[in-house]
């Protein structure tokens, strides 16, 4: 059992390595021919040389990628690089309004988007339209919600989500270390909908949070936390979902995930073309590919995390077993059980952050 | 008049040694610090930073529980490690210095440092795997039949402490070492002369001669444990934080940048307390 555990652990991370330093060889072998370069900030999955290299190949491009992990580390990096730097933004959905506010994010043509294509649940146009301008489009959406392993616990009891922070499976939990979510999480739990969180709900909110600390043995980052549970480490994660199952529907079939009854929340990142940006033309191309069936089908299944792909005629591009680890059928019900991560205002951000320190340090 | 002129040629020539290294310390130690602390001085209010010039930051410090306490937690995993480390180097560098052939001690030296020449991430995920629940340790423990169950060793603080320890051994074995090897054998054989026993000599004559080497050591394992970020967010699990931990939240999750120097500076009025106590313990303010 260890064997096979550890074994597919290091096949991860030399997959993962491996990739990277693929990305790295062919973006070095490009430099040396490509006419042009495109600079991305971006989130993990589209560091994937089978997503980018098709577009580079097409443009006589080098896609450069510098990848992050939360809005707030996204726009610390803009906030530190000179204007013009970065052609392409990745974003979380729900933080759109926010880049647009601080100017960051150039209007985009809506009719050279596929809107049309798109799930209508996750078209957002409340996130990505501001004023009637188009800043941003959803590329891929998912689930923050209850990832197990359906060997070692009961599925029953993770439709409910106060296991979480019950005693039941203490020290068999681990918690994915990003507050917005599985605060939005605790959040429905204690019937809060994320879109009427407020700071009068934060005491309730962080009374569970410490419970469920108490509960858990790690909260981690993406990496460490899909790898606790690959190995046996811990039972269940939280805030997980099909971007930490799916990857490894092949190897581990005994890993699930599941909607409890009170929900869970959807996530949905966004791509848009920076407002500095040099090369405007060339980066709204990449936006486009990204949205194409085929660019979609390819993010979908990156090598980094699935997701939902956003544009709906992605699903001709994948392979029924693809479809099947993604839900693909099951996603009507799926999108009306959940909701957007919550949108705090600056106030009550620092006080969900500062909540989440002070759990961390329970 | 001509002595006045020699002392002038001469103070310009000192001078003219100095500055270069006056002229990089002032850019790049005196400057960013007076820039670190004016920005320490500022606060952000909402998601902006206004330069409010008051000490806000520093008495948010010592209200916040959870901020102080990430300063205990840098400071008790830093002693343990310093401690353990001190205990595990002394007889591996006296090993090494009095026990090993002088012809293998070169050797010797070498395979005490291998660690040293792996990437501190990777060392510190391969001791994740180590300590993992099916990880090396828990399976051996498991087959000789010493445990049934296997122990939670990794994302906690001794997985943090182990993970650190690996590390500083060597570094606090290398100033013991030296230390060791230029202590006159006379010095010892004297003490024995005047009816000193094995212990008494080690206690009254070997350790004392070998304090400059622990105290070298340990200072700079205080210092670089302290700050280290890596090895507590890899073995730690976050399941605390350390203030080199809580720092990089402040920077990657808020850009918080006002409460992360005034964090930061913090951090460095310890390192600058822990250098005085050692300085003086040294007596070297007194060289």
């Amino acid at each position: 059992m260890s064997r096979h555990v550890s074994t597919g652990k290091t096949r991860n991370k030399f997959l993962s390595s491996t990739a990277t330093f693929i990305l790295g060889a062919v973006a070095m072998a490009h430099s040396a021919q490509a006419t042009e370069e495109l600079n991305a900030l971006v989130w993990c999955d589209h560091t994937d040389p089978a997503l980018i290299e098709p577009f580079e190949e097409k443009y006589d491009v080098k896609v450069n990628l510098k990848e992050y992990e939360g809005t707030g580390a996204g726009l610390s990096i803009v906030e530190q690089s000179r204007p013009g730097d970065w052609d392409v933004f990745v974003i979380d959905g729900v933080d759109v309004h926010r880049a647009v506010e601080m100017g960051v994010l150039a209007e985009i043509p809506a009719d050279a988007l596929p809107t049309s294509d798109i799930f209508p649940e996750v078209v957002m146009a409340e996130n990505n339209v501001v004023d009637g301008k188009t800043y941003a489009v959803t590329e891929k959406f998912g689930y923050n919600t209850i990832s197990f392993d359906k060997t070692k616990v009961d599925p029953k009891d993770m439709e409910d989500m106060s296991v979480i922070w019950s005693d039941k499976y203490a020290g068999r939990i681990a918690v994915y270390d990003y507050y917005l979510p599985v605060i939005g999480l605790v959040g429905l739990g204690l019937g809060i909908d994320t879109a009427d969180l407020g700071a009068d709900d934060m005491p309730a909110i962080k009374e569970k949070l410490f419970a469920m600390k108490k509960a858990s043995k790690q909260v981690g980052e993406v990496v460490s936390s899909q790898t606790a549970l690959a190995t046996g480490e811990v039972d269940i994660l939280v805030g997980g979902g099909e971007w930490i199952t799916a990857v490894l529907s092949e190897e581990k079939p005994n890993l699930d995930w599941v909607i409890p009854k009170q929900g869970g929340l959807r996530w949905a990142q966004s791509i848009g073309v920076m407002k500095d940006s040099q090369k405007p033309d060339l980066a709204l191309k990449f936006v486009q590919y990204i949205l194409s069936p085929e660019g979609q089908a390819r993010l979908a299944t990156s090598s980094c995390y699935w997701g939902m792909p956003a544009n709906a005629k992605a699903g001709a591009n994948l392979t029924d077993a693809q479809k099947a680890a993604l839900r693909w059928d099951d996603q009507e019900g799926y999108l009306k059980n959940s909701q957007l991560y919550p949108i705090p205002d600056a106030d009550l951000d620092a006080e969900m952050q500062d909540a989440w320190v002070e759990m961390l340090q329970q | 008049m001509a002595t006045a002129s020699l002392e002038t040629r001469e103070n310009r020539r000192a001078w003219g040694f100095v500055t270069p290294a006056l002229l990089w310390t002032v850019a790049f130690f005196v400057i960013p610090f007076i820039v670190m602390a004016a920005i320490s001085l500022a606060t952000r209010k909402g998601r902006e930073i206004v330069m409010a010039w008051n000490f806000d930051n520093y008495i948010e410090f010592f209200e916040k529980a959870h901020l102080l306490k990430g300063l205990f937690v840098s400071l008790e995993i830093t002693f343990t490690v310093t401690l353990i480390s001190v205990i595990l180097a002394y007889p591996l560098a006296w090993i090494i210095a009095e026990r090993v052939p002088q012809k293998w001690q070169r050797m010797a030296l070498i395979m005490a440092i291998l660690p040293f020449w792996t990437s501190y991430v990777v060392r510190s995920y391969s001791w994740l795997l180590v300590l993992a629940q099916n990880g090396v340790i828990n399976n051996s423990l498991i087959y000789l039949g010493i445990i049934s169950e296997p122990l939670e060793l990794a994302s906690t603080r001794t997985a943090t402490v182990i993970g650190f320890v690996h590390f500083f051994v060597m570094l606090l074995t290398l100033t013991i070492y030296a230390n060791l090897v230029q202590m006159p054998p006379n010095y010892r054989r004297a003490a024995a002369d005047l009816g000193a026993n094995g212990f008494q000599v080690f206690w009254h004559v070997v350790l004392p001669l070998t304090l400059p080497g622990i105290m070298v050591g340990a200072f700079l394992t205080f210092v670089l444990c302290i700050g280290d970020y890596i090895t507590p967010q890899i073995l730690g699990g976050n399941n605390e934080l350390a203030l080199p931990q809580v720092i990089m939240l402040q920077l990657g999750r808020r850009a918080d940048f006002p409460m992360a120097t005034t964090l930061s500076i913090i951090l460095m009025i310890v390192v600058t307390l822990a250098y005085i106590a050692c300085a003086r313990w040294l007596k070297m303010e007194r060289t």
